[in-house]
């Protein structure tokens, strides 16, 4: 496979928001602007690089049978490490996005990529992998983030683009989440059709 | 007896874990298709919570804090979590066989529902005492059932009425799931105590 389409295939044709629907919880939860839904994406991309990275070096030695606790115990001590990282350096990001860090551990992308590629590709593949569906995610969680800080404040990465006052406000508060990610699949679907 | 009032309607109702916290949102939205599966997987996730919740907060509170090993909390509740449900589909098997059938394909689905790990973790900091503890995550649990439970039934609807192609499934559930959010917020005025 070549090494720039495994980078591309998880930005768009495996785009783990849009095409697998894969970790909703932190897509809804954390996309109330722009830079929260950029600092989740990325900080679910660094533990993803890791895991894979270190699942696909030691993919020999684990048996099969307890191959699942053995991924979770992995990206746990990686997700351990990223939250105290965020702790101690970018305590306002560690606010913003409060009990969504120790959740990566349960993000199914993670798991699923661990399962579906790292155990059986290379390790170099496996970090390119982890490169482009953890960029098919920011991106994913960053254009969701945008989207909704923009109708509802008016304001994209806090530049205010119009009057706050013209904004609706439910697309910050939760059910325009659900709404804005519905119609931003939709979106993505009616692409996808006219492309092939 | 008000404070635990309090915290069932809020647990339930105004903070509903899947409108409001935006967790479980895989369960939610993968078996919500069928009424009888959204009542299944209910009942397996409050019992995995309330299980996984009692034991994980003895361990913080009486191993993982005197040790001075607070920042193993992740990797530790992770452990209990997924040790619970295969301990649980173990004894099921055994004791329950009827249960197990019908509630079989779901429990291996719980260990990656962030709800189970995400209320552990909340009500260790949120500070709650254990009988705290207990109630919220059955009200939580009973949160989750109750808007599983909403939602599929609108699905089922869904799939009687004629939907633009680019909504058909996931878009418009997800509208959906949007409008009920709505109507929960309605909820987010009450006070108690």
């Amino acid at each position: 496979m070549n090494k720039l389409s495994i980078i591309l295939n998880g930005i768009v044709r495996d785009n783990p928001t849009f095409v697998l629907l894969l970790g909703m919880c932190p897509t809804l939860g954390t996309t109330g602007s722009a830079l929260t839904g950029m600092s989740m994406g990325l900080a679910t991309m660094a533990v993803l690089i890791c895991s894979n990275i270190v699942i696909s070096a030691i993919k020999n030695f684990i048996p099969s049978g307890v191959r699942i606790p053995a991924y979770i115990v992995v990206i746990a001590a990686f997700v351990t490490i990223l939250q105290m990282l965020i702790q101690a350096y970018l305590p306002a990001i560690n606010d913003s996005l409060g009990i969504f860090i120790p959740l990566i551990v349960v993000n199914c992308i993670v798991l699923g990529r661990a399962e579906a590629f790292a155990s059986r590709n290379s390790v170099f593949d496996s970090m390119l992998d982890g490169i482009g569906i953890g960029l098919g995610f920011s991106i994913a969680l960053t254009l969701l983030g945008a989207v909704r800080e923009l109708i509802g404040t008016g304001r994209i990465f806090g530049v205010a683009l119009y009057p706050e006052s013209y904004g609706s406000l439910v697309f910050v508060l939760a059910p325009g989440a659900f709404i804005a990610l519905g119609f931003l699949i939709a979106i993505f679907n009616n692409l996808k059709k006219k492309e092939s | 007896m008000l404070e635990y009032i309090s915290i069932i309607i809020t647990a339930i109702f105004v903070n509903n874990i899947v409108f409001a916290q935006f967790l479980g949102i895989c369960p939610f939205l993968g078996v919500s298709k069928k009424l009888s599966s959204a009542v299944g997987m209910g009942a397996a996730v409050t019992f995995v919570m309330l299980m996984a919740t009692t034991i994980t907060w003895l361990l913080q509170t009486f191993v993982l804090v005197p040790c001075g090993l607070e920042y193993m909390q992740t990797i530790v509740f992770i452990l209990v979590i997924a040790a619970l449900v295969q301990m649980l589909e173990m004894i099921m098997k055994k004791v329950t066989p009827a249960l197990y059938l019908s509630l079989g394909v779901f429990l291996p689905l719980i260990t990656t529902n962030c709800a189970v790990l995400g209320v552990a973790i909340k009500v260790i900091t949120d500070g709650l005492n254990l009988g705290q503890s207990v109630v919220y995550a059955i009200a939580t649990a009973i949160g989750f059932t109750l808007a599983l439970v909403i939602f599929a039934g609108v699905r089922e609807q869904l799939e009687l009425v004629n939907v633009p192609r680019a909504m058909r499934g996931v878009p418009i559930a997800l509208v959906v799931a949007g409008l009920l959010a709505m109507a929960f917020m309605g909820f987010s005025g009450i006070k108690i105590g």
